[in-house]
């Protein structure tokens, strides 16, 4: 298993390497002159004269692209003229934010998606799968952002349930119970599409399942049809599940950025979106690196998880 | 194409998601023709008025703006748009994808080891870098979310070009001397063009989607031009005092994306074979019982005692009847073969004892099944999972597909034994280990920990026979437990299934098609044909004096007792479908003793309780 798990990280080096090149290629699109676009329009002369000669823009492209990584590397992702300071110690500050919202919205989503399919497959054509279905259907058609600006009409303003917006009160907050009242609304609004997705793949892997000799063996054994579904059936289907968790979670992970602007929520995706309409390059390139890069890391586990399951793979 | 359609709109929910986009669709359409207010026309003194005032349907935004207007030029640019990216992805991701699976090899690699590059990426943080590099507006988010699906579009579509790429039409065009564009102009392209057609219309939703989410966000569409997105986002900040303006445009974005959801639902139904089939449905715990006629009374014989039963198989409007009236018994201690080709009706005969006939389709019509004097079809769930594997157990065909495949082998013997009886986990295990012994698996205690497909196909066998014993059954079933293996693992496994039926007294119930099984380990037989039993009687006798023409024929393709390479093809001409039987005798169109009375009315037994058959001229005069 370590083996594995070595071989599946030395495998990511190039994916990794292949993320620079490709945020470098669309760095390389930004029209007009690089070095004013990374010091912003109030850059000096001297200064934007003597960055591009640092960037080497008189050098082929290959070059430039090992200056570039170079300096993202060793300089931390370089400096942000927006918010003067280091990029990698605004985004050190602001993952942590990203990594809860999107971690709890995915176990939420992965949860609630298994189980809601689960139980839609076992009563298949019944009451319970109907609504489900329904359910689903609207959850996957509703824009996150437009769901949580919904739920906070509704749950904050009207109900007065449950806080606005931001991760934590300003006066007397900080303790993990505020940070969970905070955190409810965007978690569940982000998690509404990917819990849908996951249904729907859920419902579908347990019917496929479901028909196989060995579910007709565990019958045959007596084994109680409880057991038949949430252990045999589950387990086989989620072979095909695992897969799909992790693709979501790219989604969630994609989603997060709404769901960080409509509720205030100091995350990295709001760092993207607010450096963007100030033209802060550098801290827009060093936040997509960083985040793909922890997406990446992700997607490994995944497929570890996935080779515990099944002993199938060969590991 | 037009059975297509009308699947699709049998899908009353795929049917309304058509109308409903297609109402919005026109709405934006003919909005320029409509006698709207200008949506960019500003009047402070108007300012978020409600819904339903005068002048104004929809009421008014934060600078006086008339809403309905609006929304519907906001439509007609987020659909304008949405639509227009999923145009730009799906053309030069189609090309990527054409070319990576048209010429393979190395050009193949490297593309696809950009587009996994590519996928690499939560989406939005490549839309992101881009928006950042061009700059916000409306042309760059487009751009940026044309750009983040190409690779969707390049990997769906390389994967049908590679199937047709090798296809013997592309060879041919090639060596007419067709240049690589025109073959793919005019050979590939009308292939894939629907597969591009069909990706394109599932994924404009989510395109729309995307560019109003990258607006909502203040990176696509700039004041005063609005899409639905920038509506939205606009409206934020007004949310708590004047929700109608972020609910106007969030409502229509959800009906936009659902709409094109509940289509492309519908198409992907409609398109999908296996719903109609029923290959999707989930078979219940317990076969289907819906006896029509009386169920028949006691009589008494045997340890397992099957009366009339009939079983059928309820394929849409097709009825198969499976097993047709067919009544068996097994005495205690006792081995019944049921031999026939495959279709006969012997497997489900076996499966419908324990109610594990797959329902839908499997339907058990008539009939009476006893155990021990009980009725198992009128028994209700619990009391049919208690006998399941502890009375009667089963042995399956193939131990590769019947065996969970994700469970220790050991762990799938402690459920077993565990199913029925309340014993701690570490008196189980050492239960599984002592039945591997028993099945004569060598170096047990190590073979417990592995998983079935580290087992070859005659230990997996045994681990199937140490699972059916694994309570003490009296009776096991045994449904052609040899045929997946070769042939001296055959023997073996016989031999083994053999010496067990003597030491435990097991009585056994053997599906076959082989009569060299039959004759090396039963004491009776049935055979089997079109659903019915045709011949019954002791081993000894039928081998020696087989009544029925089929038994005979049966026989006569087995070269040599328990052993040879036995095949069933000798018997000219299929065995009959059972959806549609003949009058009278089914094997009448394959027997070479067939009169006309043959192929009229019903034919009964004849001969005694012993050995009877169901024939006009057999071949033996039965007493
Ligand atoms: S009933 Fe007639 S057709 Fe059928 S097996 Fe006997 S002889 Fe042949």
């Amino acid at each position: 298993m370590g083996a594995h798990i070595l071989k599946r990280l030395i495998s990511a080096i190039p994916v990794l390497l292949g993320i620079t090149v490709i945020v470098f290629l669309i760095m390389a699109m930004i029209p007009g002159d690089p070095a004013t676009a990374i010091l912003g329009s109030y850059a000096t002369p001297e200064n934007v004269e003597k960055l591009n000669r640092d960037l080497g823009l008189d050098k082929p492209l290959v070059t430039r692209y090992f200056i570039w990584l170079g300096n993202m590397l060793s300089g931390g992702f370089g400096r942000s003229f927006s918010l003067n300071r280091p990029v990698i110690d605004e985004i050190l500050d602001r993952f942590n934010a990203t990594l809860i919202l999107a971690g709890v919205s995915f176990v939420l989503c992965t949860l609630l998606g298994i189980l809601a399919g689960v139980v839609s497959a076992a009563r298949q054509y019944g009451l319970a799968d109907k609504a489900i279905t329904f359910t689903v259907l609207i959850g996957i058609s509703v824009p996150s952002f437009f769901l949580g600006m919904m739920m906070i009409l509704v749950f904050a303003v009207n109900l007065r349930l449950l806080p606005v917006s931001g991760m934590y009160a300003i006066y007397g907050g900080g303790d993990l119970i505020d940070l969970a009242r905070h955190l409810v609304m965007p978690a569940l609004a982000l998690a509404v599409v990917a819990t849908g997705v996951i249904a729907r793949l859920s419902r579908s892997a347990m019917l496929e399942v479901l028909r196989q000799d060995y579910i007709r063996t565990a019958r045959a054994k007596g084994v109680h049809e409880r057991r038949v579904i949430m252990g045999h059936a589950l387990r086989a289907a989620m072979v095909s599940i695992i897969p799909v968790l992790g693709i979501q979670a790219g989604f969630v992970l994609s989603g997060s950025v709404y769901i960080e602007i409509v509720f205030q929520w100091p995350g990295v995706g709001r760092m993207l979106v607010d450096a963007i309409l100030k033209r802060d390059i550098l801290l827009v390139q060093g936040g997509v690196v960083f985040v793909a890069a922890a997406y990446v890391f992700f997607n490994i586990a995944v497929d570890v998880a996935q080779s515990l399951l099944d002993p199938r793979i060969k590991t | 194409m037009t059975t297509f359609l009308k699947l699709l709109f049998r899908n009353r929910l795929a049917a309304l998601g058509a109308v409903v986009l297609g109402a919005i669709v026109l709405l934006a359409l003919v909005t320029p023709l409509l006698p709207l207010a200008d949506p960019d026309v500003t009047a402070t003194g108007d300012r978020f008025m409600r819904p339903f005032t005068e002048g104004h349907l929809l009421g008014t935004d934060h600078l006086g703006r008339d809403l309905l207007s609006r929304l519907l030029w906001g439509t007609r640019l987020s659909l304008a748009v949405g639509i227009a990216a999923a145009l730009v992805a799906g053309t030069i991701g189609s090309a990527i994808g054409i070319v990576a699976g048209y010429f393979g090899g190395r050009i193949d690699n490297v593309i696809m080891r950009g587009v996994d590059m590519l996928m690499a990426f939560p989406y939005i943080l490549l839309a992101l870098a881009i928006v950042a590099a061009l700059g916000p507006g409306l042309l760059n988010a487009l751009i940026a979310v044309a750009a983040v699906n190409i690779p969707f579009f390049a990997r769906n579509i390389r994967g049908v070009t590679v199937g047709l790429a090798g296809r013997e039409f592309i060879d041919a065009a090639r060596l007419a001397g067709m240049g690589h564009g025109r073959i793919i102009l005019t050979e590939l392209l009308p292939n894939v063009a629907s597969t591009i057609v069909i990706a394109m219309s599932t994924t404009v939703g989510w395109m729309i989607l995307e560019t109003a989410g990258l607006s909502f966000l203040g990176l696509g569409s700039q004041p005063p031009v609005a899409d639905l997105g920038s509506m939205l986002g606009e409206a934020r900040a007004a949310l708590i005092t004047n929700p109608h303006t972020s609910v106007v445009p969030g409502v229509m974005i959800f009906l936009i994306v659902m709409s094109i959801n509940l289509l492309g639902d519908g198409v992907r139904d409609a398109l999908d074979p296996r719903l109609r089939s029923g290959a999707l449905t989930r078979p219940r715990a317990v076969t289907l019982v819906d006896r029509k006629g009386q169920v028949p009374e006691a009589d008494q014989k045997g340890l397992l005692n099957i009366q009339s039963l009939e079983t059928q198989f309820h394929v849409g409007p097709r009825i198969f009847r499976a097993v047709n009236e067919v009544s068996l018994h097994l005495n205690p201690g006792e081995a019944l073969g049921i031999i026939g080709e495959s279709g006969s009706g012997k497997s489900v005969t076996a499966l419908s004892v324990m109610g594990l006939v797959a329902s839908p389709p499997g339907v058990i019509t008539g009939g009476a099944v006893r155990y021990a004097g009980e009725d198992l079809l009128s028994a209700d769930y619990r009391s049919l999972r208690q006998k399941r594997g502890n009375n009667v157990a089963y042995i399956f065909q193939d131990p590769l597909s019947t065996l969970h495949p994700l469970y220790r082998v050991g762990d799938q013997l402690t459920e077993a034994i565990q199913a029925h009886h309340a014993v701690p986990d570490a008196t189980a295990r050492a239960r599984a280990v002592e039945l591997l012994k028993d099945v004569r698996i060598p170096n047990a205690e190590a073979r417990v920990r592995d998983y079935p497909h580290q087992l070859s196909g005659g230990m997996r066998q045994r681990v199937g026979i140490a699972m059916a014993l694994a309570n003490d059954p009296d009776v096991i079933i045994a449904d052609e437990p040899t045929t997946a293996l070769d042939v001296t693992v055959q023997a073996q496994i016989l031999a083994l299934l053999d010496d067990l039926r003597r030491d435990r007294g097991l009585a056994i119930i053997f599906i076959t098609h082989d009569f060299g099984v039959v004759g090396q380990l039963c004491d009776r037989v049935a055979v089997m044909y079109g659903g019915r039993i045709v011949e019954e009687g002791p081993t000894a006798t039928i081998l020696s004096h087989p009544a029925h023409p089929y038994t005979k024929k049966l026989m006569a393709c087995v070269p040599e007792l328990g052993g040879g390479k036995r095949e069933l093809a000798a018997i000219p001409g299929l065995p009959p479908v059972v959806s549609d039987l003949p009058p009278g005798c089914a094997f009448a169109p394959r027997c070479d003793k067939a009169t006309e009375a043959c192929r009229v009315g019903e034919i009964g037994f004849t001969g005694s309780d012993t050995h009877r058959v169901r024939c006009i001229h057999p071949e033996e005069v039965l007493a």
